[in-house]
């Protein structure tokens, strides 16, 4: 094993590669190497957890909603990035009750990971849930947006019909928007600034720093993603899911744009929310907002 | 990191400096001689429904291991004879505090003046939960009809929040509090690190409801909709509609577990980065 490197934008980790999944149905759909797919696939297949939450279909088209997948299949629907809330932690605890479930995985974003990690440091009703978290997977993540936002960045700025978009990508400065007949339209990020969560303008994590494995696409060639190994647990089912040939791996340093990249945007997150959480001090007259943090 | 690796090596059944000798002996005395340095316990019973010592008889094996190396009870009617308040280390209070019968105020007093660290355990010790929907009128004590969190009376030093109260986070607590008081230096500064937010939670007040998301967290700019607080209530008040929480109040029993859930309530980087290693030493202790 190697040495355990702590960065203070990258979070602390054992292994950084790039990779994709060797499985040619799961990538049909992914959305970037589908590592969070096959992960949580594999590890239900060697029994390493018995169900996964993962952010499935909701009642309107691209609105997420969290499920409890217990099968290949289900967790398969769940491909693709859906850029707005999906409260996937609401299911934790459930889980473990109707579900019956011991060993539990879970998948979300940064500061989905913060909570999972949080109910098992300091579970407050949270019954069974510490000892039954069996594998985290945490997806990169810049910033997301309510439901209603994403339907103005699509229907307005974009001018396409929710119905008819098969992907969604922020890279490159823009919001991509990909249809099902082939059309591609963008929207300069700048536009879509004003339609952030703002509760994610505190939040200090780029690279789902708490994940046992965290996967996202910065970093790496389109097809591929950027992949941290950062806890003994992760550690242990991606050497697992390795060997056992259910991906390709290419060593960070020999991809481009790899790492460089990565720390210069996990950076800028960190210190633009930074600088907000500070502002929020003085917000008003002799008055702050308040520091979860603090 | 450095701090955790030194106490992953003391804490335990292993090489715990403090306790090695006496373990070594234990094997062979185990019933005859309580070990030495364990710290006293005590529970006591307010305006409860025992449900939070259930809880904590919920640890299993875990809740013996406390009291064979860590603790002993010296005070708990539910579990044994002795009849007063005695001195203790740790008090953890359950219930709330009916402020017209004389005995209850006499006793929550007294675990103050008795106590080195009060813990409200569960959410009635804490913030009053479903006895702040009490108001008397009932036979045979119509007049009794006031309750009150125990924070309202005495001085809390710690919050355990929850109705009920998990039992992995009493065991943290009891695991802790028993590190600050025999602990060495490392350990003591571990304790203390992580029994910080349940100390800021009992400075913070003692009310609780659906309402402290809206006004500590959404209307504070800081809700990210992850869903936490409707996986931590008890009685499913909470749900979501795109993706930030609606609650329905007439249901919620203000035992104030959304809020103390919320990783946007307090979220103390220092201690939930080292998740990984605090749980082995918490494993360590109570293997
Ligand atoms: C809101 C958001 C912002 C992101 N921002 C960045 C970024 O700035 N830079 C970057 O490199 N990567 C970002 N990502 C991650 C990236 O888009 C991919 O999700 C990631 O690379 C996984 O790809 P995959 O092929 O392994 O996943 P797939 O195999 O396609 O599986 C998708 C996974 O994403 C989960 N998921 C989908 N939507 C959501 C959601 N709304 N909330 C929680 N989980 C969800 C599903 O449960 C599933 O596990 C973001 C993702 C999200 C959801
Ligand atoms: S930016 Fe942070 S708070 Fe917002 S959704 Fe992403 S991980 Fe959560
Ligand atoms: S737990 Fe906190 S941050 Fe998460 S959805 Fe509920 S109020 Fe929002
Ligand atoms: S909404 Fe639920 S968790 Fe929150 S205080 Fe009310 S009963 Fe407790």
């Amino acid at each position: 094993m190697r040495e355990m490197t702590a960065d203070p934008y990258l979070g602390k980790y054992i292994t950084c590669v790039s990779a994709r999944s060797t499985d040619k149905e799961i990538l049909k759909k992914a959305q970037d190497g589908g590592i969070a797919t096959a992960l949580m696939v594999y590890a239900l297949e060697e029994g390493i957890i018995d169900g996964t939450i993962v952010a499935g279909e909701g009642d309107r088209p691209w609105e997420p909603r969290p499920i409890v997948a217990m099968s290949r299949e289900d967790i398969l629907k769940a491909r693709g990035t859906k850029y707005s809330i999906s409260p996937q932690i609401a299911w934790l605890k459930e889980a473990t009750r109707s579900f019956g479930l011991d060993k539990v995985g879970v998948t979300g974003v940064c500061c989905q990971m913060q909570a999972v990690r949080k109910a098992q440091l300091y579970p407050i009703n949270m019954r069974d849930v510490p000892g039954k978290v069996a594998l985290t997977v945490g997806l990169f993540c810049m910033e997301n947006f309510p439901y209603k936002s994403l339907q103005t960045i699509v229907e307005d700025h974009a001018a396409q019909s929710l119905g008819s978009v098969k992907k969604m990508e922020i890279t490159k400065g823009k919001f991509w928007v990909h249809t099902e007949r082939g059309n591609v339209s963008t929207v300069p990020l700048k536009a879509t600034h004003k339609y952030e969560q703002p509760g994610c303008h505190v939040c200090l994590d780029y690279v789902s720093s708490l994940a046992d494995i965290s996967t996202g696409s910065v970093g790496s060639p389109d097809g591929w993603s950027t992949v941290f190994i950062r806890t003994k647990k992760g550690n242990e089912v991606w050497s697992k899911a390795v060997a056992a040939g259910m991906f390709e791996t290419k060593p960070i340093e020999d991809v481009k744009p790899g790492l460089e990249l990565l720390t210069k945007l996990a950076k800028e997150k960190i210190d633009k929310n930074r600088k907000t959480l500070e502002e929020r001090r003085n917000f008003g007259v002799n008055k702050a907002l308040r520091d979860p943090y603090a | 990191m450095e701090m955790l690796n030194s106490i992953k090596k003391t804490v335990g059944g292993e090489g715990k400096p403090t306790q090695v000798a006496t373990e070594k002996k234990m094997e062979a005395t185990m019933e005859a001689k309580p070990v030495a340095n364990k710290i006293k316990l005590g529970h006591v019973h307010l305006s409860g429904c025992t449900g939070c010592l259930v809880s904590t008889a919920d640890n299993n094996l875990g809740f013996i291991k406390i009291l064979d190396n860590y603790a002993d009870l010296v005070y708990s009617l539910t579990l044994a004879d002795v009849r007063h308040v005695p001195e203790m280390d740790v008090a953890l209070v359950e219930g709330s505090v009916c402020i017209q019968d004389h005995e209850s105020v006499e006793e929550i007093r007294e675990t103050r003046e008795k106590a080195k660290i009060v813990v409200a355990l569960g959410s009635c010790a804490c913030y009053g939960n479903i006895t702040r929907f009490s108001r008397g009128g009932q036979h045979n004590q119509p007049q009794h009809e006031s309750f009150l969190p125990i924070g309202d009376l005495i001085d809390v030093d710690v919050y355990i929040p929850g109705c009920p109260p998990s039992p992995e986070l009493i065991r943290n607590v009891a695991v802790m509090a028993y590190l600050l008081l025999e602990g060495d230096e490392d350990q003591k500064a571990l304790a203390g690190k992580y029994l910080k937010p349940l100390m800021d939670l009992a400075k913070r007040g003692t009310s609780a409801c659906f309402c402290d998301l809206m006004t500590e967290v959404i209307n504070q700019g800081l809700c990210m909709g992850c869903g936490t607080c409707a996986a931590a209530c008890p009685v499913r008040a909470i749900t979501h509609e795109f993706g930030k929480p609606q609650g329905e109040r007439d249901l919620c029993i203000k035992c104030g577990s959304c809020y103390g859930a919320c990783p946007r309530s307090f979220f103390n980087f220092e201690v939930i980065d080292e998740f990984e290693d605090i749980s082995e030493i918490i494993a360590e202790a109570l293997k």
